[in-house]
């Protein structure tokens, strides 16, 4: 086997000098009853060719991949530059291990001590962690530290954050003794309601996303100063992190703790992962916040380097009472996301995401002058949008596919029967003018043809 | 050797107080800080906050270890060392001085008899090496 | 004599934040090509962002590839050579794997495509379903935890779930502790806390397995939901009791829960299934080969008994018509489409959007399927062999705590060596300096001033023998000029760390400097 450096002749060498008899013997500490008396079931190994062959052709089963797509919800097709791959792809990079040595992962930690910077830069916030697994569970742990923070057990989420980080959340605080409960949006703005009845001296935190599942900006802080007259935290999620280029911090308007999902920097679709979850809060949280942290540190001669700090809140050391049970996070990931705002800056990040909104507008300005399509809600929005048909969406949508190439949109019946007619568009700097135009024409062309149908 | 001055009550969980008029000063010993190593946090209740004998009241950490502080004596925190938020190496330097960290107007000030002498405290941490 | 390396000169790199020149910039973009609306009208004023993202770095692509490239050199790598960390398996990242991941199909693949339209991608899941079941002996599997901790939470909570299931919710309320060996990793404690579980350590014995008696003892109070134990345990030894561990839990109405990241000294020759374990969790960043990234991505796959299925997280990929089973080359794995199902109404829920770490899936099947059946028992094999052969030659100048032979990991203690005032943290700084990355050290917690090392198949015995030749040499130093240990390394770009100012002050963040603008400096 190519991967293993000794030869079967040399292994069998060493095995003499250590003096076992043979490769079965070295097993011995297992009981005989326990060891497999057949080989795995499992294939003949493959070589480099035919392993490609195979994934070449298995790839060729994912058509939606070549695609035209308007697709969004939590996952977005941004241009990645060039380098962005070369630089990961560096073995010192992608085959080292966590920094636990400071001394030889230097280049590791500086890089995280910049990511930790940046993040810090987009969300408007004091510290930022060395990431998490993604935006979702982000969003768990947050819920998590806020009760810590506050010793309270209520937490309020708008239901307009995206259903599948809803689940999650629930999944994790089933059992922490955390109740979380549901605050409506409204049906006209699409955004959370402002009217929060069951915000209270019991709430740990509100648990908001903006831009929304909806693509709707919240106004972040109308909803802060709520949460804080109650003395509740404010938790901002965002999942097109795109939006930190254009929309206004959401620690410059009063969040506590800020999540997001940051694959939308240089991170590939890649079916759902590994994506990177961004982790932001105030200074005086330092010690609550989950995961690893980058610090600035001396050694004897006054050489400056950075180590992993503040590791008494973590799993190894305080065990139950750490502040989560995170160990590996995505820090190959966060390194990607690294590469790509330090190549766009801040004029790059301006830039895309001006084109992001941009381009989104005139699509659903388009969009909403075809007949029978319409725009339900009214709120503000930045790259997403949910368009209303005539008719079925998921059936709309499938025909857009087959007929025309394009990936549309996302049928929100997928998350919410109750919205069998809606569908969530999003455009990013990827979709050109004619790419736009054709989903116009392909949404005009379907519709019609079908009033035609039902007509004769 | 590590310093265990005689004119202070000792517990087995390594804390020291001195009675000051109904007052109890608590810290931990130079054992305790010997054994943790740089001290770079210390996590400390408010005043107002009671606790009974033997409650946990707040930790100590170090670079790569955390220990909990348990109160010795029952009572309400009159009053906590802040400056150990800047400069948490004073429990170091001066673990029964500057190091101090809770004042605690003592609720039942009998419990002291209960607690470790010097020579008591000495003979107890020879026996736990 | 270092043989392994030499010191070479190395570049110096500042953050790149002071690299940064106004006005540089790296990116390119097409010109905006639809009617530009004012901006003000289509984001209201109040919702913009007016901070210009000052602060962000402006640099050139150039200053880009040169930071990075810069700082890369000052990493160790296991593409440099062997890492010896226990209970890491820092073994080969292959490059086809690393291909294979950004094959276009994949790479561009969105996760809320169609199902129709994603076949492959979930055949890749599904498919790898299927070997990791054959693999662990458990047919349930979820792949969607995202590392080993997330994976072992997802198992725990399964079990809580199939207690409160089985015993209603007022009886199973009796029954909220996890018991713990007290080698354990400290994932174990904090992912059992998440399920409301409250820990209890059991012993381990003088050989260093779990002790029985005290088990039987903790198990006798009807409160145990489950045992959490890692086997081969964490000082490399495989737990032969553990038939008669799991019936004991079994029997006290619990469960157990293997945690899996030493399976690398079991894939192909023995099965945690077979052993009666109930749940278990993967790292396909470990026994799997996908690259640790420098602290990530990994992806802790959970897999279970069929009992425990029905509580696995959704959605399930299943397929249409079942698996055709038989034993020849032509292995089918599914007839009929792939598709997702959430009808699981006992499921613990999702554990994480989408569906796991769906690139490490991808690298972890190509490397079950390179090496094939008998390619993963070679695997397991040269594993082993490397880590005895380690064990057997340092046994003379490091005290060894166990006498048993350990499997793909050995620890040994600084005993020996502190008596001369050089300690385990400063035999690992040493080892720097011969050119190796240092072992595991002060874990597990139960052996004082522990090395846990672990070689994988993947280090060859030229550089095997130049570790055994490094660690005897600083046990010989340590001897007679302990200082060199205590101050080392000397050879790496910064020394030791002063990790106590840096815990007391911490800076988590470069800050731009002030601006020099107020009255008194006029």
């Amino acid at each position: 086997m190519r991967y293993i450096p000794n030869s079967p002749d040399e292994r069998a060498e060493m095995l003499q000098q250590i003096g076992v008899s043979s490769m079965e013997n070295l097993f011995d500490s297992i009981p005989a009853d326990l060891r497999l008396r057949r080989s795995l079931n499992v294939p003949d190994a493959l070589s480099e060719l035919e392993l490609l062959k195979k994934f070449d052709t298995t790839a060729t089963r994912n058509p939606a991949a070549n695609r035209i797509s308007f697709l969004g919800a939590g996952a977005y097709a941004h241009y990645v530059p060039t380098i962005v791959d070369h630089l990961i792809s560096r073995s010192e990079f992608f085959t080292s291990y966590t920094p636990y040595q400071p001394e030889i992962s230097q280049g590791t930690l500086q890089a995280i001590f910049e990511f930790q910077t940046l993040v810090c830069q987009l969300t408007g916030m004091d510290i930022a962690n060395a990431s998490m697994y993604d935006g979702s569970t982000a969003m768990a742990e947050a819920v998590l530290m806020a009760e810590r923070v506050t010793r309270r057990t209520k937490v309020l989420a708008s239901s307009a954050i995206h259903p599948e980080y809803l689940d999650v959340a629930h999944t994790y605080v089933q059992h922490a003794g955390i109740e979380l409960q549901h605050c409506a949006y409204s049906p006209e703005a699409g955004t959370t309601s402002h009217d929060l009845s069951n915000l209270d001296e019991k709430t740990a935190a509100l648990v908001i996303q903006s831009p929304n599942f909806f693509g709707c900006i919240e106004d972040v802080q109308a909803l802060a100063d709520k949460a804080h007259a109650v003395g509740a935290l404010l938790i901002v999620v965002v999942t097109e992190a795109m939006s930190f280029g254009l929309l206004k911090s959401p620690g410059a308007c009063g969040a506590d703790i800020v999540v997001a999902e940051g694959q939308s920097f240089g991170v590939p679709l890649s079916f759902g992962g590994p994506y990177v979850g961004l982790f932001a809060t105030r200074e005086k949280y330092a010690r609550q916040i989950p995961g690893r942290l980058v610090g600035e540190a001396f050694d004897t001669k006054g050489r400056r380097g950075f180590v992993l700090t503040l590791a008494t809140r973590e799993q190894h050391i305080r065990r139950e009472k750490a502040t989560s049970n995170i160990c590996t996070n995505e820090g190959l990931i966060a390194l990607a996301s690294t590469v790509y705002l330090e190549t766009m800056g801040p004029r790059g990040i301006e830039a895309v995401a001006t084109q992001c909104a941009q381009k989104a507008h005139y699509a659903a300005r388009k969009v909403s002058e075809i007949e029978g399509f319409s725009l339900p809600f009214s709120a503000p929005f930045f790259n997403e949008f949910v368009v209303r048909a005539p008719a079925d969406a998921s059936t709309l949508l499938k025909k857009l596919a087959n007929e025309k190439g394009i990936d549309g949109g996302i049928a929100l019946a997928r998350y919410d029967a109750n919205r069998p007619n809606d569908f969530l568009v999003c455009v990013t700097e990827t979709n050109t003018r004619e790419q736009i135009d054709n989903l116009i024409d392909g949404l005009k062309y379907l519709t019609t043809k079908t009033q035609r149908h039902e007509a004769a | 050797m590590a310093n265990v001055p005689d004119n202070l009550h000792y517990s087995k969980d390594h804390e020291w107080v001195r009675v000051d008029d109904g007052t109890a000063i608590i810290g931990i010993t130079d054992h305790a800080q010997e054994q943790l190593g740089d001290v770079v946090y210390v996590e400390l209740p408010k005043p107002g906050e009671s606790f009974a004998a033997h409650e946990s009241f707040g930790s100590v950490e170090s670079v790569k270890a955390v220990s909990e502080i348990f109160t010795p004596i029952s009572g309400e925190i009159a009053e906590v060392n802040d400056s150990l938020n800047d400069e948490p190496e004073k429990v170091n330097k001066d673990p029964y001085g500057d190091g101090w960290m809770i004042k605690v107007k003592m609720s039942s000030p009998g419990e002291v008899d209960s607690l470790l002498t010097a020579a008591e405290y000495e003979d107890f941490t020879k026996a736990e090496e | 004599m270092i043989t392994k390396v030499t010191t070479h000169i190395s570049p110096n790199e500042r953050l790149i934040f002071e690299r940064s020149q106004p006005g540089r910039m790296g990116f390119s973009l097409p010109p905006l090509d639809v009617d530009e609306a004012p901006l003000d009208e289509i984001i209201p004023r109040e919702f913009q962002r007016d901070d210009k993202l000052a602060g962000m770095p402006e640099v050139t692509e150039v200053d880009v590839i040169r930071h990075f490239t810069r700082i890369s050199t000052w990493n160790y790598s296991i593409d440099q050579g062997m890492y010896p960390l226990g209970s890491c398996t820092m073994k080969y990242n292959s490059r086809l794997n690393e291909k294979v991941a950004r094959i276009a199909g994949f790479a561009n693949l969105h996760p809320l495509s169609s199902e129709e339209e994603a076949q492959g991608a979930l055949e890749v899941i599904y498919e790898l379903q299927q070997h990791l079941a054959e693999i662990t002996g458990l047919p349930g599997i979820s792949l969607q935890p995202a590392a080993g901790a997330h994976g072992e939470m997802t198992g725990i909570m399964i079990i809580r779930a199939f207690i409160d299931a089985r015993d209603g919710k007022e009886k199973s309320a009796q029954r909220r502790t996890m018991l713990i060996p007290d080698s354990a990793h400290g994932t174990n404690p904090a992912s059992a806390h998440l399920s409301g579980f409250t820990v209890k350590t059991i012993k381990s014995t003088a050989e260093g397995l779990t002790d029985l008696d005290h088990l039987r003892e903790l198990c006798a109070h009807g409160d145990v939901a489950g045992l959490m134990l890692t086997n081969p345990n964490t000082l490399g030894l495989f737990e032969r009791n553990i038939r008669e561990i799991c019936d004991i839990v079994h029997d006290a109405g619990g469960l157990v829960y293997m945690d899996g990241a030493n399976m690398n000294a079991l894939v192909g020759v023995a099965r945690p299934g077979d052993m009666g374990v109930d749940v278990i969790h993967l790292n396909l960043h470990k026994t799997f080969s996908t690259p640790h990234g420098g602290g990530g991505p990994g992806s802790g796959p959970c897999c279970c008994t069929k009992e425990l299925e029905p509580f696995l997280p959704v959605p399930r990929i299943v397929a249409q018509t079942s698996v055709s089973d038989d034993e020849t080359d032509n292995h089918r794995l599914k007839s009929g489409p792939l598709r997702l199902d959430f009808d699981y109404p006992q499921s613990i829920g999702r554990v994480k959007a989408f569906f796991g770490n769906y690139g490490m899936m991808l690298r972890a099947l190509a490397y079950i399927l390179t090496h094939g059946r008998d390619g993963l028992r070679e695997a397991t094999e040269a594993a082993v062999l490397n880590a005895r052969y380690i064990a057997n030659a340092l046994v003379s100048d490091y005290d060894k705590p166990f006498a048993s032979d350990p499997m793909h990991e050995v620890v040994f203690t600084d005993k020996r060596q502190a008596r001369k005032g050089a300690h385990t943290l400063d035999i690992a700084k040493r080892l720097i300096d011969y050119g190796f990355h240092p072992m595991t050290i002060y874990f597990p917690l139960i052996v004082s001033g522990a090395m846990l090392i672990e070689p994988t198949e993947s280090v060859g015995r030229l550089e095997l023998d130049q570790f055994i030749d490094a660690m005897r040499a600083i046990a010989q130093e340590a001897l007679e000029d302990p200082e060199l240990l205590l101050n080392a390394p000397h050879s790496t770009r910064i020394g030791r760390l002063d990790e106590a100012t840096a815990a007391r002050k911490p800076v988590l963040r470069w800050k731009p400097k002030e601006s020099h603008s107020t009255a008194a400096q006029s």
